[in-house]
Parts: structure tokens; sequence; C-alpha cells
């Protein structure tokens, strides 16, 4: 199954800012964990996600720190703010009364749910 | 067969040149290049194919440089346009279209100025149309530029056309002040209609009009430079022909207007084309007056404040310190559009503080002023737009003073400081509007 691409650029943001707020992280791993999370399913360019990362800084929602990592290569990591945690749970209100319309009109209609279950 | 290294050395050499791309970032993505390498290799993948998988995996430079470019359009406002999506930016090299429309500004201010038969004679008409034989030029040199189609070309005519109109139809009587606010305050509105092509034909994004107080930053610093040596041209010409029997002020009669007005549009070209040459010099430039600025405003500010205002201020002064409140203003601004604004406070923002705080009280004390001036004398024309002007700047400098503060303190982002001053652009617009266009009715055209 291929994600559209709308899509994916709609859930970008609320999926970094949920990884971030698992913890700090940088660039390679935010982007092996939406991998792991989705499955797979979500493919991303690797390199969108660092101007994606800058736009969170720039608005307050992340911070970053520049540390040695253990290879001894200079990585940036990014640590998300209080600021960032409100437009996260902004976001999963959003989110959730999208998911919400949609599984209730989609569980209304039964023939729809059919044909996904055959695919 | 290249080494990996090599391989990687080079990579990073061809991303380091992508716009809107800096070092730093370069970092970032080797970093992450090196990872995925790492782990295509342990899953068994040769040297050689790891990098070209990842590298393929980083995705199409073209694309990253533009996502790059539109979050960072500070680094990069030069050559990009960001409209449209994949439309390549336009070369830099556009200097035939450019001197076209600085010769059109030229000859149309040459030939208002024959019919007017400045300077012998001063017909109000020639001043209070200045604005629009000049800008228009200059508006039209942005839609060709940034390629806007008809609606937006109709679109960006429409406030030159109602300006043309409002100025010439209304009827001022002999020696109206209000006619004179006219001549100050139309190119100040004209300018901002300006930006509606510069900015690709829309205003909403606070990005490009960031862009915008960058542009007219830079355009002023061009302008300047071209001013003076076009100064020194001038002098050195009668210096060499006045001994040859020739009328040189004749000449200057000629040549001052028509240079003045092309030189409006050739330094535009020249922010647009020739950027890095004043990107430079123009934040060295705020680095040094921004301070210098910020000393003598708190040094006024306490010598009024010790004095006393009263009777020092009278009416020259107080223009005098208007202009300098708008000076301070444009400093700080441009100073904010060159900064990057994903850094954390520095010193800088300390001292632009400094700078707004100090205009902020002389604000007051100029307002106090005019406030006691207009219960005495009552309402004229040109007191009632030095208050609006004064209450204008009050409501910006205690926003940006708030914000900055806040901003020190790590309670808020530099890019809400940044939105405060691009939200608030449109209210110098539409004062400027309001003075060409109600201030005459309103005051019965006196």
């Amino acid at each position: 199954m291929r994600i559209d691409k709308d899509l994916v650029a709609a859930s970008a943001t609320p999926l970094v800012l949920a990884i971030l707020a698992e913890g700090e992280s940088y660039g390679y791993a935010i982007l092996k964990r939406v991998r792991t999370l989705s499955g797979g399913e979500l493919e991303w360019t690797d390199g969108m996600l660092y101007p994606l990362l800058h736009r969170l800084r720039r608005l307050g929602y992340v911070t970053t720190d520049w540390r040695s990592s253990p290879e001894g290569r200079r990585r940036k990591y990014y640590v998300i703010t209080e600021e960032g945690r409100g437009a996260l749970a902004d976001q999963l209100r959003q989110w959730s009364a999208v998911t919400r319309a949609l599984n209730d009109v989609w569980r209304g209609s039964g023939g729809m749910l059919a044909a996904a279950g055959e695919a | 067969m290249e080494s990996v290294e090599t391989q990687i050395a080079e990579w990073r050499a061809y991303v380091a040149n992508a716009t809107g791309v800096n070092g730093r970032d370069v970092d970032e993505l080797e970093d992450h290049l090196r990872h995925q390498i790492a782990e295509l290799s342990s899953v068994g993948l040769s040297d050689d194919e790891a990098f070209l998988v990842a590298v393929k995996r980083m995705g199409d430079l073209d694309d990253l440089s533009r996502e790059f470019a539109r979050e960072h359009s500070g680094r990069l406002w030069k050559q990009l346009v960001l409209s449209g999506d994949a439309e390549p930016a336009r070369a830099a090299t556009g200097w035939v279209e450019a001197l076209a429309f600085a010769a059109a500004a030229a000859i149309v201010i040459q030939i208002a100025r024959v019919t007017a038969g400045f300077p012998d004679e001063e017909p109000t008409w020639f001043e209070r149309n200045l604005g629009l034989f000049v800008l228009p030029f200059l508006a039209g040199y942005f839609a060709r530029r940034r390629q806007l189609d008809l609606r937006h070309w109709a679109l960006t005519a429409v406030p030159f056309a109602l300006a043309a109109l409002l100025v010439n139809l209304y009827p001022y009587d002999a020696d109206s002040d209000t006619e004179i606010l006219v001549s100050l305050a139309l190119p100040v509105a004209l300018w901002f209609v300006v930006a509606y092509p510069y900015m690709g034909g829309t205003v909403r994004f606070h990005e490009r009009r960031m862009d915008f107080v960058r542009f007219t930053g830079e355009w002023f610093i061009y302008y300047v430079l071209i001013a003076l040596g076009g100064g020194v041209l001038m002098g050195l010409t009668g210096a060499i022909l006045e001994p040859a029997g020739i009328d040189v002020d004749r000449v200057a009669e000629w040549v001052l207007p028509s240079g003045a007005a092309g030189a409006v549009i050739v330094a535009a070209w020249l922010v647009e084309s020739k950027q890095r040459v004043v990107e430079n010099m123009a934040p060295v430039l705020t680095m040094l007056f921004t301070p210098l600025f910020a000393v003598m405003l708190v040094c006024s500010a306490v010598v009024y404040a010790v004095t006393g205002p009263g009777a020092a201020f009278d009416r020259e002064l107080l223009s005098v310190f208007d202009a300098l409140l708008v000076v301070v203003l444009a400093l700080v601004l441009y100073g904010m559009s060159a900064r990057e604004p994903s850094t954390t406070p520095q010193w800088m923002d300390g001292i632009q503080l400094v700078a707004v705080v100090g205009a902020l009280l002389l604000d007051l004390m100029v307002l106090g002023e005019m406030i006691a001036r207009i219960g005495d004398l009552g309402f004229t024309p040109n007191r009632t737009a030095a208050l609006g002007l004064n209450l204008v700047l009050l409501v910006n400098l205690v926003g940006a003073a708030w914000l900055s503060a806040r901003f020190l303190r790590r309670r808020t982002t530099f890019h809400r400081l940044e939105r405060w001053q691009t939200t608030y652009l449109p209210v110098f617009a539409l004062f400027a509007a309001v003075v060409v266009v109600v201030f005459p009715p309103l005051f019965g055209f006196s």
C-alpha cells in the first residue's frame, strides 16, 4: 500500500513531535522510528526530514544541541519544548477528531469495510 | 574504484553548493548519510552499493534545496523567487529589463519636469505626483520579473490608477497643508503597493513580507551609494566643464531628475542580482549603528527627562523626532530581517531592546507634548498626521519592546517577534493611505 503524498506531509509534524515527546533524538534515529512505527508504510525521502526539523525549531517547538556521537562525529540532537508539547496536544485533538469521523462513517457503510478487508 | 570516503567528500561538496543549505546543515545530512551507509553495509551491501542507496534515499537535491530554501528564505531570498513549485529561479542577469524600466522612469519624469518648468517654477502637482512618476515602473519591473499573470498585473495597476485619480481630482486650496502631507505620504503608500508584485502577487506570507523589509533596507543602501557616486560624477563634470563656458546648473537640471528616477529601478535590480555584496555589508552596518543609536536614544531620553521637554519642543524639533523614530524603527526592522531567526538571544538583541526602549520613552514624551499642543491649539492636518504617526509608532514599539524582553528571557521565540513586525506592516501602509485618501476631504482641502 502507498500512502498518499499529502497525507504523509500532513502527518509529518505530529509524528516527529510525538517521537521527540518520547525523548530527545537526532535525524537518523527519528526517521528509523517513523519506519518502525508505520511498519515501513510511511515512505519519507530522508532529506526532507531536515527542513521540517528546522521549521519546528524556528517555531520554537524544539531546541537543538550539537554533541559528539559515539562514533566521534558531531551530531545535532533535537529536544521538544513546552510549546512543542502544546502543539502536539493540539495536533492530537485535530487528528482524533478526523479519525473519529472517518471511523464513524466507515462503520456505517459496511461495504467499504468488506472491500478493505479483501484488499 | 573510489573509496567511499572520497565519494562522501564529493557528495558533501556538491550538497554544500546547493542554495539554502549551509555548512551546519551539510554536517547534519552527512551524519545521516553515514548512518544509512553503515546500516546498509551491516546487512551485506558493499560500500559502493550502500553509498548509492543512501544517496538515493536522501532524495533529489533540487527538491531538498528548495525545501531548505523555503524554510530559510532569509539565507537566499536573493535568487529564489519562491513562487510556484518547480519553477526555476530566474537568472539574475536581467539587466536589459531593468535598464528598460529605468529608462522609462527617467523619460517620464523628464517629460513631467519639462511640463512643470521645474526648477524655475515649482507647481505643486509636480511634487504631489512624484511617486507616481517613478514607482509604477518599479512595480512593473517586479511584476515582469516575477512573471505575474494578467490578473496580478491588473491588481498591481489598480492602486496606482486610483492614487493618480484621487491625488489629481481633489480640489486643494492654495498653499494647502493637506497637499504637502499627500506628497509626503504618497510615495510611502505606493512603496507598499510595490510590495505586492515584489512578493509575487500575494501579501499573505509573513516570510515574504520579511523579504520585502530586507529588500527595502538593501535598496536604500544601494540607492545612497548610487547617489554618492552620482554626486561625485556631477561635481567633477562641473569642475571640468565650467571653465569651458558650459552652464553646469542647466545640465544638472536635466540629468539629476532622470538619474534619480532611473536609480530607483537600478538599485532594485542590484539588490535582486548582486546581493552578495550588500549581504556582507548590511549586517555590519546595522551592527555598527544599532548600538550607536541605542546610546544616542538613551542619552536624549535622559536629557529630556531631566530638563523636561517643555519649551524645547517646537514644531521643527517634533518633526526631527518623528524622523528619528522612523529611522530607529527601520534599523530595528532591518536588523531583524538580517538575523538568523533560529539562534538563541545574543547581545545584539539586548542592544536592540535598549534602542527600542529609548525610542519608546522619546515617543511618549513627544506624544505628551503633541497632545498638549492639540489641546491648546486644536487639530490641524499637520498635527493630526504627526499624532497619528506617533501613535502608530508607539503601538509598534510597545509590542516590540514587550516581545524582545520576553525573547531575551527565553519566554518566547524570535519567530513571535518577527511575526509581530510583519503583522504590523500593513498598519504603516494603511496609515499612509489614510493620509492620502482621507485627510484632504477631512480638513476641507485646506
